[in-house]
């Protein structure tokens, strides 16, 4: 479950006051709005990128108020994939279990599982260097995945691609998010995708948030 | 000329270009041929201008060779040595042999080399925290690391001076001043300001979105820092260290007054140049300085080779 209540960010001159969502658990939430509307300030709230003044954050039963982003136990995606340059694609999906000191076989099959699961097997020695964006993206999922989190968050991920690779992409998160059964919160402007993935849509204008399905 | 072909096509009205929109009253019709010559004195203009510097240099590098070779073969045909002994009777080869240039190339690789591995140690961190974050007194700590730079090099060396007459610097003057390390505390000054440059450049260009997602996967600051920022920023800190390097084998003013001129003891490449021209030995000194041009030229090209991308160079 993601559950933000009465949540205040003060984000240089910007500000938003008093917002609150609700997306239960296993559901795939989507968070539309306009540019600078504010919503991936509210995402980064959620992962812990940013300081909220007040209000409240539960991710699955715990509150993460104040909780140190490294173990909120919160998978993230960003808009442009922010992909290691340094790193291949299998030092992607193995970084968060390096970090936990995962046994190398556990290591392994898990990156196996998800290579699988995001059709990038071909990729896993490869640099980010000369990937196409719907490929960065699934290594971007990949690697906010791996580590099996509670909750995933993507902040426009499909925003940089063509119509067909959105297309695609849409239907692979949809296809993901439901076997994986990970609490989603989505951010996006685009409609057509919000349409396509969201069980719960919400809308943010002029600072507030509203659900629009389903309707409350 | 080869543009009298294009000349009438250029001239013809463009079939329809107007139609549909009403003529705009006066004005004069836009001549392609003017169009044409201006653009070609432009370029030229410009190729001119810039030209003339690059014509500087090469200049200055070819003399440097010719004289050289000039005085090689004065000496051969005075002495009426074979050909073949020009190997090891030019003036180049007379500088390496001195025990004295021996000493001076040594301590500038290796003051060099500290001076440039020290900057690198504090550059990393300085850029970091200039470029990650925003905290109160930024601006002033960005102007005093542009102090190096901007300060006559006489002055620095002064300064250093005056520094190690105050506790605690002073406790340890003697081993200092007029002492091999002065030599590597006054490259440093200088260089490290052109590393902390660098790296802060290097860290703006990182996104720091990769930072985050780190920290999002479990990394402390640290960790996000080691595994992810530091790979990316390699090619930065490569060219930070060949900078410093470079910046440090080019100091000469601090030397002079930080460390002094002894020769065998403080005396590096660009100290050697000036000893030489002060005793008369113009060729020794031109000698030495094109020992300096080709470890520039080496640095030059080693820099241009690990960052040919980062820094605009494709």
């Amino acid at each position: 479950m993601i559950k933000i209540e009465n949540l205040s960010v003060q984000a240089g001159a910007f500000r938003i006051q008093d917002v609150s969502l609700t997306v239960p658990s296993g559901k795939y939430g989507v968070l539309m709005g306009k540019t600078g509307s504010g919503k991936t300030t509210i995402l980064e709230t959620v992962l812990g990128l940013r300081n909220a003044s007040t209000g409240r954050i539960v991710l699955g039963d715990l509150d993460v108020m104040g909780l140190n982003p490294a173990v909120r136990g919160v998978g993230y995606v960003p808009q442009d994939g922010a992909l290691f340059s340094s790193m291949t694609v299998r030092d992607h999906l193995d970084f968060a279990l390096m970090i936990r000191k995962v046994p190398r076989a556990g290591c392994q099959q898990r990156v196996e599982e998800l290579a699988n699961l995001l059709g990038i097997e071909h990729l896993l020695d490869r640099k980010p260097r000369g990937l196409s964006g719907g490929e960065r993206q699934r290594v971007a999922l990949g690697r906010a995945l791996s580590f099996q989190p509670k909750v995933l968050c993507l902040d426009e991920p499909l925003s940089a691609l063509d119509d067909d690779t959105r297309v695609r992409m849409c239907d692979l998160l949809s296809n993901v998010q439901k076997q994986t059964g990970t609490t989603t919160l989505h951010v996006t402007h685009n409609s057509d995708e919000a349409e396509r993935l969201a069980d719960f849509l919400f809308r943010i204008e002029d600072g507030q948030i509203r659900q629009v399905r389903p309707e409350p | 000329m080869s543009s009298h072909p294009e000349q009438p096509a250029a001239r013809e009205p463009i079939p329809d270009a107007n139609s549909g929109t009403s003529n705009i009253v006066g004005g004069r019709d836009l001549d392609a041929k003017q169009i044409a010559v201006s653009n070609v004195l432009f370029y030229l203009v410009f190729i001119v201008m810039g030209g003339t510097y690059v014509v500087l240099i090469v200049g200055m590098l070819l003399a440097d060779a010719a004289y050289m070779t000039e005085k090689t073969f004065d000496s051969l045909t005075s002495e009426g040595r074979s050909l073949l002994s020009v190997i090891s009777h030019n003036p180049i080869a007379t500088a390496l042999a001195d025990k004295r240039i021996q000493h001076s190339i040594w301590l500038s690789l290796i003051s060099c080399t500290m001076s440039a591995v020290i900057s690198v140690m504090i550059a990393i961190p300085m850029g970091y925290l200039i470029s990650r974050h925003e905290f109160r007194g930024k601006r002033f700590l960005d102007a005093v690391l542009d102090i190096p730079i901007i300060l006559p090099p006489l002055v620095i060396g002064l300064i250093l001076l005056i520094l190690f007459q105050f506790p605690p610097f002073r406790w340890i003057a003697r081993d200092v001043v007029y002492q091999v390390p002065s030599v590597v505390l006054a490259q440093f000054s200088v260089a490290c300001a052109f590393a902390v440059r660098t790296m802060k450049a290097t860290f703006d260009h990182i996104n720091p979105r990769c930072e985050d997602v780190a920290i999002t996967l479990g990394c402390s600051r640290a960790q996000a820092f080691g595994w992810v920022l530091l790979p990316e920023a390699e090619r930065g800190i490569l060219t930070a260290f060949t900078l410093a390097w470079a910046r440090s084998l080019g100091e000469f003013g601090p030397l002079l007054i930080f460390s002094g001129a002894t020769r065998m003891k403080t005396e590096v490449l660009s100290t050697s140049v000036f000893l030489e021209m002060n005793v008369g030995d113009i060729e020794a000194a031109v000698a030495v300085s094109f020992i300096m041009v080709m470890a520039a030229v080496v640095v030059l090209i080693l820099t241009r080779l690990i960052s040919p991308s980062q820094y605009g160079i494709q």
